[in-house]
């Protein structure tokens, strides 16, 4: 059986609640069957509202939803069949565990022997085996998030949402928890949308990832994808660490181009310019940018350490480079010796492939 | 595991417990002497009264200590002819006694409570007695009037022998000790508060309900909306508990009378007949409308606030779960308004149950509850025994009922903020 590739469609979607501002901006948007798709971007940038939309609590002004190729506008929310697991997790503090997990099993009128065989299953597959009874009041935040996540799945639906449902978890249970998510979803195929404004949540868990500025998807790509090859200033600012210049093309060609900052001049890899003259912004990842390379790269300059910190496992430097203060290296604290104290200078390199031209800001 | 448990010492050698009484004893008198005023204004202002009250209502030393001589006499006879001369003849020192101390007009005001038509015997036997003679009183006495020839009168005054009675108690449930000392009901037509006891758990069970019902969306609505216009809807609920009880219930006289705003609007609109406007006031009706717009508040606000710490996102898991709005509502969130439901019924119901000036003022004479009647006896006929036996009736009427609420919810289940 083939799987379909629009399962979930946004077709030009246009969202407003005022009439006067438009909080997603003519959204199109596939979503195949299975897939782990993450929609990220900061807060007010229109992310949750498409959820909501999906979910059934709000109308797309303008534009259609479909879900397996039928459209959902008019579906109201209990009827669409999506699990949802919210912010709060919204557990219902009045029914035990159990209550709670059966819950979308009663309304479907399923019976009794089929709910326990369910609600058993929902629950040993977020391992709460035994938990049946507790109310959530009695559960810490990880049991809770995790009774949230069953509760959504226990029902068979063909989509669960995810509305932020680690934000209130403390770091290492987050980390945990991400993995957990991930797994369940390998392993059942439960097409899954996932919100969040955290960058190392949706690189871990997520096949795709949609990222949202301003109502519109900046970039819907891979997580690797995404980090490595941003296609516009936002995303490379909003995913990762990244170095900036500003500057104006002065020549292009051969896929390369040269960009004449306000000191010097930078070997960059045109991505969002187009020609001569195009004022641009230089993207450089900090990893990507080495001290006395062995092999030879296209761009070499001198920085002067300003700032020194150290991070375990390696030391962020903060370097005066090409009249940019805030230059940011990562350097992996290894037995290799180099000489890195405060006001030295040093050599550094980097590809001109890492350099990306991107959209001025 | 062994049983013993151990004993923790500071060190200093000190047991811990006692190093830790030690420590908090100075905050624990500090905590009680904050107290100490509310504490002292609660045992005057609450404790004291009501303890008066449940005195008052069974205390019965007053005819006792006006007719010491007769109800020694009265020991002897059992009660079933009229009583010897003895008894007559302490009756007559006794109240001669009091005649000059000019304190008799009391006996007459408490043993006609008893049984009526003493006041006009009493007073003619004052002023028959100052002719009277020596020796013979029973024979005199009877002469002033037939009545106290009647054994009737004479067990009325036995009756009030003891210090304590409950006879108040049994007044309110219209019955009364008969003259073989069994208790038994009065006849038909004087069950007067027996009506009124019914009367009063069915409005206050009545207008608990119509305030519920009526109150329930208002607080949904007050916590939903948006702030602006919550705002202003909850400055609406607030108002009329700035204005003055008297005038509002004023204004739904004006309301509701027979040639008022309300029958004139249902004669515009042709509801009603120009000939037979409804009677919306002194009766029942009028109770209804007012107590349920004066207690509404008080069902509103702990609803609201338990509403307002109902998070949205529950009827949302609700409904995305597969519930209709009708099933998200009925299990999800019904039921965690629960604690606001109770407490604000249980506030209303008895608020309600003691209420007063609106259906002294609304009431009519089919409008009027039990506390109406205690304010009666208060001011008019000036018993106030009997007043205080009702009022603790109504007071154990209300912890009854708190204590099945008790059973039935749990008082922890409460929430007024």
């Amino acid at each position: 059986m083939s799987k379909n590739s629009e399962f979930v469609k946004f077709d030009k979607v246009d969202k407003s609640y005022d009439g006067k501002v438009l909080v997603v901006k003519d959204l199109n948007l596939d979503i195949s069957e299975g897939e782990f798709i993450t929609m990220l971007g900061p807060s007010g940038s229109g992310k949750t509202t498409c959820l909501m939309m999906l979910a059934g609590f709000e109308t797309p002004t303008n534009g259609e939803i479909y879900l397996d190729s039928n459209p959902i506008s008019n579906i109201p929310p209990h009827k669409r069949g999506i699990g949802m697991v919210f912010q709060n997790y919204a557990l219902f503090p009045h029914m035990t565990v159990y209550e709670n997990l059966a819950f979308p099993l009663k309304v479907r009128k399923v019976s009794k022997d089929e709910i326990d065989k369910k609600v058993d299953k929902a629950l040993s597959m977020v391992s709460l085996t035994g938990f049946e009874n507790r109310m959530p009041g009695q559960l810490s935040g990880g049991q809770q998030q995790r009774v949230a996540v069953a509760r959504a799945l226990v029902f068979d639906p063909a989509v669960v949402l995810m509305d932020e449902p680690l934000g209130a978890l403390d770091k290492n249970l987050r980390e945990s928890m991400q993995y957990e998510i991930k797994h369940i979803h390998e392993s059942i195929g439960v097409t899954v949308v996932y919100v969040t404004h955290d960058q190392g949540e949706a690189l871990t868990m997520s096949n795709r990832i949609a990222v949202f500025n301003d109502g519109k998807v900046q970039q819907l790509s891979s997580p690797d994808k995404l980090y490595e090859e941003p296609v516009n200033s936002f995303v490379a600012e909003f995913i990762g660490e990244n170095n900036t210049f500003q500057g104006e093309v002065s020549d292009i060609s051969n896929g390369k181009c040269k960009v004449k900052l306000k000191e010097g001049e930078i070997v960059a890899n045109p991505i969002n310019v187009k020609a001569k003259g195009d004022k641009t912004t230089v993207s450089i990842r900090p990893e990507r940018a080495l001290i006395n390379p062995s092999q030879k790269m296209d761009n070499n300059y001198k920085g002067k350490i300003e700032e020194v910190i150290y991070h375990g496992d390696h030391t962020r430097v903060r370097l005066n480079v090409l009249g940019n203060p805030e230059f940011i290296l990562k350097v992996p604290n290894s037995s290799q010796n180099i000489d890195i104290k405060l006001g030295n200078t040093i050599n550094i390199s980097w590809n001109s492939t890492d350099a990306r031209a991107l959209d001025p800001k | 595991m062994s049983s013993e448990t151990k004993q923790i010492l500071t060190t200093d050698g000190i047991p811990l417990e006692v190093s830790l009484k030690k420590a908090e004893k100075k905050n624990k008198i500090k905590a009680f002497l904050l107290v100490a005023p509310l504490l002292l204004f609660l045992i005057i202002t609450y404790i004291f009264p009501i303890g008066e009250m449940l005195f008052r209502s069974v205390d019965d030393r007053m005819v006792t200590n006006m007719l010491p001589k007769t109800f020694k006499a009265m020991e002897k006879w059992d009660g079933k002819e009229l009583p010897p001369e003895e008894v007559f003849e302490a009756f007559y020192l006794d109240y001669k006694f009091l005649v000059e101390k000019k304190t008799f007009g009391k006996l007459a005001t408490q043993l006609n409570y008893e049984k009526n038509g003493f006041k006009s015997i009493l007073k003619k036997l004052q002023r028959k007695m100052k002719k009277f003679e020596q020796g013979n009183y029973k024979e005199q006495i009877m002469n002033v009037h037939k009545r106290w020839a009647n054994v009737e009168y004479w067990r009325a005054i036995k009756r009030r022998a003891p210090d304590i009675t409950y006879s108040k108690y049994l007044k309110a449930m219209d019955m009364y000790e008969n003259e073989d000392g069994k208790i038994s009901q009065v006849s038909e037509d004087r069950r007067v508060h027996r009506i009124l006891w019914l009367r009063t758990l069915e409005i206050a069970f009545f207008v608990t309900i119509l305030c519920f019902l009526m109150a329930y969306p208002i607080a949904h609505l007050l916590a939903t909306l948006p702030m602006k216009y919550s705002n202003l809807l909850m400055i609406c609920v607030l108002l009329p508990f700035w204005t003055s009880l008297l005038v509002r219930t004023a204004s739904w006289m004006i309301l509701l009378q027979q040639q008022g705003i309300v029958n004139d609007f249902f004669v515009w609109i042709g509801l009603v007949g120009e000939e037979n406007r409804p009677e919306m006031m002194y009766n029942k009706t009028g109770t209804y409308v007012a107590m349920t717009q004066i207690l509404l508040p008080f069902m509103v606000l702990p609803l609201y606030s338990v509403m307002k710490t109902i998070s949205p996102s529950l009827m949302r898991a609700g409904k995305s779960l597969g519930g209709t709005p009708f099933v998200a509502f009925w299990k999800v969130y019904f039921p965690l308004t629960i604690p606001g439901i109770g407490a604000g019924c249980l506030l209303v119901f008895i608020l309600a149950i003691g209420y007063y000036i609106t259906p002294a003022l609304v009431g009519g004479a089919s409008g009027t509850l039990i506390s109406n009647q205690i304010a009666f006896h208060m001011k008019s006929t000036l018993d106030w025994s009997f007043a205080s036996a009702m009022g603790l009736m109504l007071l154990t009427g209300v912890l009854v009922i708190y204590w099945i609420y008790n059973k039935l919810v749990g008082v922890d289940n409460i929430k007024l903020g």
